[in-house]
């Protein structure tokens, strides 16, 4: 149960990854789910990265198969905590990558706002979701994180991808595995 | 003539961008708890998880958002005081100290095309100064995030468009944004001037004490009706839908040539971190 300011709470799906595709089938769009265990970060220029790698023939710097990468440039660890600010960037400027990673075995993504028509295809045909996390509230997402440990990139700062342990962390279902879609801007 | 130190200006800066770092304005962080009432369902879980975010941040001095922003500084100069040293080099060092001792995020790039060119100190600041009467600085700092001004727009529009076609170009704007601003927002609009000076005007509407109406009551008018029309979009919190899409709009207007009707759309998002100070 996700407890909110004014203690009411919402219910919430447990999610532990890596994710089986049977319980993403049966998530449906508008869903609040809390996930635990490990989780990517990775955002524009580690996108770029990876795709680069895969046009080469190259291998990925972590196993896509049932993962979550979650759109995140987290602010830098201030000294006893597990990680700075970490909420979730805009996802759209990864559209152009995201079908491609699901292709490969990718089973969610986390960010915030719509995205193509492309990525929600991409979704149903794959048997991924898309979710997303209350973008300004990186303070409080920080509370779900347990752990960080750079995986590639350090050069990339804030953009390097980082596997985070994350605990019962809040998010929404915003594309399910049938084509459906949480936002009223989609059709 | 009264003699201002650059270190003064450093020091300002300094103390308003660590606050911005982790404390929402009175104003806006009212706004958001009023607007918690308002809704149910998603909306309203939403708004919740901003509103404790914000005490959260408080609380553990973690910053609000990652995105700590590019800094915006309007710098109102009284041409009777003479400051002691360049303007951008202080403003530039109080921002270089709060980003390290704060763990702020740096977020800009030197070159726009390379990925690899991160400053490290989050400078330069982008500092517009406008020369005022008195001999008094007037400091507004506001740290802009990328989401929030990727989904603004500066459009030219036909003088025969007129008030509604104002209104209609901005609600197009903000529902082309949908949830990637980050929504509630605080839409600054600039009209009138030309190209560049409704851009400007559009970032001066934001540093304005949220939900304050224009002094012109055409123009208040015109930030009622604005903000009616955005609400009924039904885009709400981060584009889950509900009642509320934006929390103020405010509207700067200017005069312009007969053959133009220049528009811009400065979106911000609810994390709306803005100081202001007087030296």
């Amino acid at each position: 149960m996700h407890r909110t300011a004014k203690g009411e709470s919402m219910s919430a799906i447990t999610l532990t990854t890596p994710l089986e595709r049977a319980t993403l089938a049966e998530l449906r769009a508008g869903d609040a789910v809390q996930i635990s265990g490990v989780i990517y970060t990775a955002r524009d220029a580690a996108h770029i990265r990876l795709i680069e790698l895969l046009d080469s023939g190259g291998e990925l710097p972590f196993d896509l198969s049932g993962q979550v990468i979650y759109y995140c440039g987290p602010a830098p660890t201030p000294p006893g905590q597990a990680i700075g600010s970490a909420g979730p960037t805009t996802s759209y400027r990864m559209d152009p990558f995201a079908p491609r990673l699901h292709a490969l075995g990718l089973a969610a993504t986390i960010g915030k706002g719509d995205r193509s028509p492309q990525v929600r295809e991409a979704c149903r045909q794959h048997g991924a979701i898309y979710l997303v996390a209350v973008g300004g509230a990186g303070a409080l997402l920080a509370q779900s994180v347990t752990a960080v440990e750079i995986v590639a990139y350090p050069e990339l700062g804030p953009e390097a991808i980082r596997r985070l342990t994350v605990e019962a962390f809040p998010a929404i279902v915003a594309y399910d595995t049938h084509g459906n879609s949480v936002f009223p801007t989609d059709t | 003539m009264r003699q201002i130190e650059s270190q003064t200006i450093t020091d300002a800066i300094y103390e308003m961008a660590l606050s911005a770092g982790y404390s929402l304005p009175e104003p806006v962080f009212a706004a958001l708890q009023d607007a918690v009432e308002r809704e149910t369902g998603p909306a309203r879980v939403v708004l919740e998880t901003i509103v404790e975010n914000a005490q959260v941040a408080a609380e553990t001095k973690l910053a609000l958002c990652q995105d700590c922003g590019m800094v915006v500084i309007f710098a109102e100069i009284g041409r009777d005081c003479h400051l002691n040293g360049d303007l951008q080099q202080a403003v530039d060092q109080g921002v270089a100290r709060a980003y390290r001792d704060g763990y702020l995020r740096k977020s800009v790039l030197a070159d726009p095309l390379r990925r690899d060119s991160n400053t490290g100190d989050n400078t330069p600041a982008v500092v517009h100064v406008k020369l005022v009467e008195g001999d008094r600085i007037s400091l507004h700092l506001a740290p802009k995030g990328g989401g929030s001004e990727n989904m603004s727009a500066v459009d030219m529009l036909v003088p025969a468009m007129g008030r509604q076609g104002v209104i209609d170009r901005i609600v197009e704007q903000v529902v082309r944004g949908g949830g990637k601003p980050c929504p509630p927002l605080i839409v600054g609009v600039g009209l009138g001037g030309t190209m560049e000076k409704a851009a400007l005007l559009s970032k001066w509407a934001l540093m304005r004490t949220m939900g304050e109406a224009s002094p012109d009551p055409d123009t208040a008018a015109l930030e009622r009706d604005i903000l009616e029309a955005v609400n009924a979009t039904g885009i709400g919190p981060m584009g889950l839908g509900g009642r509320t899409t934006a929390l103020a709009v405010h509207v700067e207007k200017h005069p312009c040539h007969i053959a133009s009707l220049p528009l811009a759309i400065n979106l911000q998002c609810h994390s709306a971190r803005h100081q202001h100070v007087v030296i």
